[in-house]
């Protein structure tokens, strides 16, 4: 199953600068997975450790999947995963 | 001869709901005295049992008080301009007719009002950064009227800000932020106390600084001051209205102690240079107006207690997908600042947290370039 993934600010550039890329799976870690084969470093960027980095947010449709089953949080048809790093610019 | 009658939000609907009315009349009393005729519900208002002008309402020409003039009796030529005020229930000043003004557009609104323009003149807010978040949200206080504008910010206008900081222009390049600030924000608006704070926001100082102010705009360039502000404002008390860029997103969100905070969001910074600053990956300066401006409008609301705040919600913008999205923010049990466990108590070193010194914490000038 193909989910929607967007993927913001410095991400971007690991994924050809694309802002919304296709992955393959059924939980969240397996979309990453998918993510990682066609876009290798894409997964450092996002975990450490086997955990999601605690400066990115991975959101599933509007909620943030640490609050859900973090990496097995399951998808379903549709969803739209956002990955969100934290970002300091105030532009001093 | 008709002068024109300002008719402000509280008499509205005693006059067909007109801003202003032409009325006929020589006299301050006559012209009164034909206005109550036009709309005699108004009558009741400008005029007591007796005929008199009752004491708490205030009757302008010109921007001048008639009864340092010449009372009901002051004479009025074609084109003078009358306003009818009176004294709103709370014990504040009444606006003065340039303030009904200047406000209007606010004013005529009733989610605002006289008296949510009041509040937002009793208003102390804390503006963290005089650049591209801090500037457009400090401007639009500005101009709105918030009584009491804090700007903290240890650096010195560069060339390279004017990109994006509507707050200094060409001639303040060498300048310091808070000096340029200050001058931008009385020449919009000279009624705003600007309070400059010229320094770096620091733990040596920001429950110093955060107390003396209602709410906080972070406009923040870098994470060690991020995770300071949210901690400081925790303790505060104070509600922090948050603002991010980098490239072409924003990230905003409304922090109230208790509903989660910063941490709860990214409980720990990235690793330093794992996410690049403005300065080292680019911001579009637009983007700057945007976020700045959303800051703005969330502490008005605050402050006007109306609509539905972004307190609970991460609201992310994608200028180049033309894409507003909100998320949703959730206290953290688990956070260790306002969690049900918290280990935080008090404020820690921020710089051996983030691994990143306080920009400016050695306050030499115009070394922070960002």
């Amino acid at each position: 199953m193909a989910v929607e993934v967007k993927v913001t600010a410095t991400l971007q550039k690991v994924v050809g600068g694309q802002r919304s890329v296709q992955g393959e799976g059924g939980t969240v870690r397996e979309v990453l997975e998918d993510l990682d084969r066609q876009h290798p470093g894409i997964m450092d960027m996002v975990m450490v450790d086997g955990q999601i980095h605690r400066f990115v947010n991975i959101y599933l449709n509007d909620e943030d999947v640490r609050f859900l089953k973090q990496l097995d949080t399951p998808l379903s048809e549709g969803d739209v995963l956002s990955i969100l790093p934290a970002l300091a610019g105030g532009s001093a | 001869m008709p002068v024109t009658v300002y008719i402000p939000t509280p008499f509205r609907k005693l006059a067909g709901n007109q801003t202003h009315v032409n009325v006929a009349g020589d006299t301050v009393g006559e012209v009164l005295d034909h206005l109550g005729d036009q709309y005699p519900a108004l009558r009741h208002m400008i005029f007591d049992d007796t005929g008199q002008i009752p004491g708490h309402v205030n009757i302008y020409i010109n921007n001048t008080e008639v009864h340092s003039l010449q009372g009901t009796d002051t004479p009025v030529k074609d084109g003078d301009e009358m306003a009818v005020i009176p004294a709103i229930a709370g014990g504040a000043v009444a606006l003065t007719p340039e303030q009904v003004n200047r406000y209007s557009r606010h004013i005529i609104m009733p989610q605002v009002g006289p008296s949510g323009q009041r509040k937002l003149m009793e208003t102390k807010v804390l503006i963290v950064g005089a650049g591209g978040l801090g500037g457009p949200a400090a401007l639009y206080l500005a101009l709105a009227g918030v009584g009491t504008i804090g700007i903290v910010d240890f650096d010195i206008v560069d060339l390279s800000n004017l990109q994006r900081q509507v707050l200094h222009q060409n001639d303040d390049v060498g300048k310091k932020k808070t000096q340029s600030a200050l001058e931008t924000l009385h020449s919009y608006n000279p009624d705003v106390n600007v309070v400059i704070h010229d320094t770096p926001i620091t733990s040596d100082n920001a429950l110093e600084i955060i107390p003396q102010y209602d709410l906080v705009v972070n406009g923040a360039d870098n994470f060690t001051t991020r995770y300071l502000v949210n901690d400081a404002c925790y303790f505060a008390g104070k509600t922090l209205v948050d603002g991010s860029i980098l490239l072409f997103d924003g990230q905003a969100t409304v922090f109230k102690p208790g509903s989660g905070c910063y941490r709860c969001l990214f409980p720990a910074p990235p690793p330093p240079g794992l996410v690049p600053n403005c300065a080292e990956a680019g911001v579009l300066g637009a983007l700057t107006g945007v976020m700045g401006s959303i800051q703005a409008i969330e502490v008005i609301k605050q402050v006007l207690e109306i609509g539905e705040s972004l307190e609970s919600r991460l609201l992310l913008f994608d200028a180049l997908s033309m894409e507003f999205r909100v998320v949703k923010l959730r206290r953290d049990p688990k956070c260790p600042l306002c969690g049900d466990d918290p280990t935080i108590s008090e404020l820690i070193d921020y710089e051996g947290f983030c691994g990143a010194p306080f920009p400016g914490g050695d306050h030499v000038p115009g070394e922070n370039g960002a």
